[in-house]
């Protein structure tokens, strides 16, 4: 599907993977996260390949994919707890914070069933925030969101580049990302 | 901080269990399907205690065998289907460790029920109180033993839409060793003889089962995700 793609993300870079319909741009992302294996070619991090260490890369990037990655039996707070709490111990007052952040103040209680897609996708970048990792890896990660909505996970975009983090999303139609410049991979 | 494997495995532990609670018919479902099945066997064949007594064995272990059966399919497929199995598989722990608590977990919710109502199902059957013991014995460890190769099969089976079918036809016959010791330690004791040397060979084979499954089903999970 992917042929001669090859690019590079330093620290503080946000990238944007583009490209129509079915140019593989969640393949790629899949590929880059290490839950697909490329048939040719390798992904590395930090000049090492990353099949060479698996769960050491894993816990140096969180990814948000095409499903949320929440329990829908789960509250917010417990969705935070058991699934970034895989990757580090949270806080209960660090986990309300980061609620607050996305906008989900109030909501902390709520079973993520009960909240409407937009809040889930809210729920599933506080998931990423958490995780306290350099990389992130995001499948499009405005879709469900409104105008506030779209323009805060820009902002948290922005903060994270800014504080030496980088980021990779695809995106159809990705917002303006305040104060960084974005750099576009093109999938034809 | 960072969080260290064993800790992972308690919170996967505690997050499967707490799972389980909330969806409390699936817990119940085996022990109901264990209960009714095992009663079956006196309507069919003959209410007669001594008849059912010389087949308790083999009644108690496919009954259980069956029921535990049917909890395995949903081991991994509620976190297939909302991503959060993919999560687990990139959150930087080994998923071989990952895959141990949530077969722990399995049975805590599935096998251990069935160990617990066994006695009384065993006495309805006929079998002495000096047997019973044996009875609970084998069979914790025989669902242990399921639970561990049921993982693997249910890993397998995670992409297809009817897996069911397949994951009994895949699991059953690894299972056969098992059967085979368990009803026949329940035999012997039964019989008044000693049974240690069949449940300690169950006990051989969940030691082996334990140790080698995990890494199965870690294989299996990154075969099912891609």
């Amino acid at each position: 599907m992917l042929r001669g793609v090859s690019f590079a993300a330093a620290a503080g870079e946000l990238l944007h993977v583009a490209g129509p319909n079915g140019a593989g741009k969640t393949t790629l992302l899949r590929v880059c996260a290490g839950l697909l294996t490329p048939e040719q070619g390798a992904v590395t991090w930090r000049g090492k390949p990353i099949a060479a260490d698996r769960d050491a890369y894993a816990a140096a990037f969180s990814y948000l994919g095409h499903s949320d990655g929440l329990k829908p039996d789960f509250t917010s707070r417990e969705n935070l707890a058991f699934e970034v709490g895989l990757r580090r111990v949270v806080a209960a007052a660090e986990a309300d914070a980061t609620l607050a952040q996305v906008g989900l103040a109030g909501a902390e209680d709520q079973l993520a069933r009960s909240l409407s897609a937009g809040q889930r996708r809210r729920l599933a970048l506080a998931r990423v925030m958490l995780a306290g990792t350099a990389l992130w890896i995001l499948d499009e990660p405005f879709t469900n969101l409104d105008a506030a909505g779209v323009a805060m996970v820009a902002g948290i975009v922005a903060e994270h580049a800014e504080a030496g983090g980088a980021v990779m999303f695809a995106a159809h139609q990705a917002p303006a990302i305040p104060r960084r410049p974005v750099r576009r991979v093109e999938l034809a | 901080m960072t969080r260290t494997p064993a800790s992972a495995m308690l919170l996967m532990y505690r997050r499967d269990l707490v799972l389980a609670f909330r969806h409390w018919d699936q817990i119940a479902q085996p022990v109901v399907f264990f209960a009714m099945v095992t009663t079956l066997f006196p309507l069919a064949i003959s209410p007669e205690l001594g008849q059912l007594r010389e087949l308790a064995g083999g009644i108690l272990w496919v009954a259980a065998l069956l029921a535990a059966l049917l909890g395995l399919e949903f081991l991994f497929r509620a976190d297939h289907a909302d991503g959060t199995l993919e999560q687990m598989m990139i959150s930087g722990q080994p998923l071989a460790l990952l895959a141990i608590a949530k077969g722990a977990a399995h049975w805590t919710a599935c096998g251990l029920p069935l160990v617990l109502v066994s006695p009384l199902l065993a006495v309805s059957l006929g079998v002495p109180g000096a047997a019973l013991c044996t009875v609970v014995v084998s069979l914790a460890l025989g669902t242990g033993i399921l639970s561990a190769l049921g993982a693997i099969g249910a890993a397998l089976t995670l992409g297809l839409r009817r897996g069911s079918v397949l994951l009994s036809l895949l699991v059953l016959p690894l299972a056969m060793p098992a059967l085979i010791f368990g009803a026949r330690a329940i035999d012997m004791a039964i019989r008044g003889e000693e049974a240690g040397g069949p449940l300690l060979l169950l006990a051989a084979m969940l030691v082996l089962a334990m140790t080698l499954a995990p890494l199965a089903i870690a294989a299996a999970l990154r075969i099912s995700a891609e």
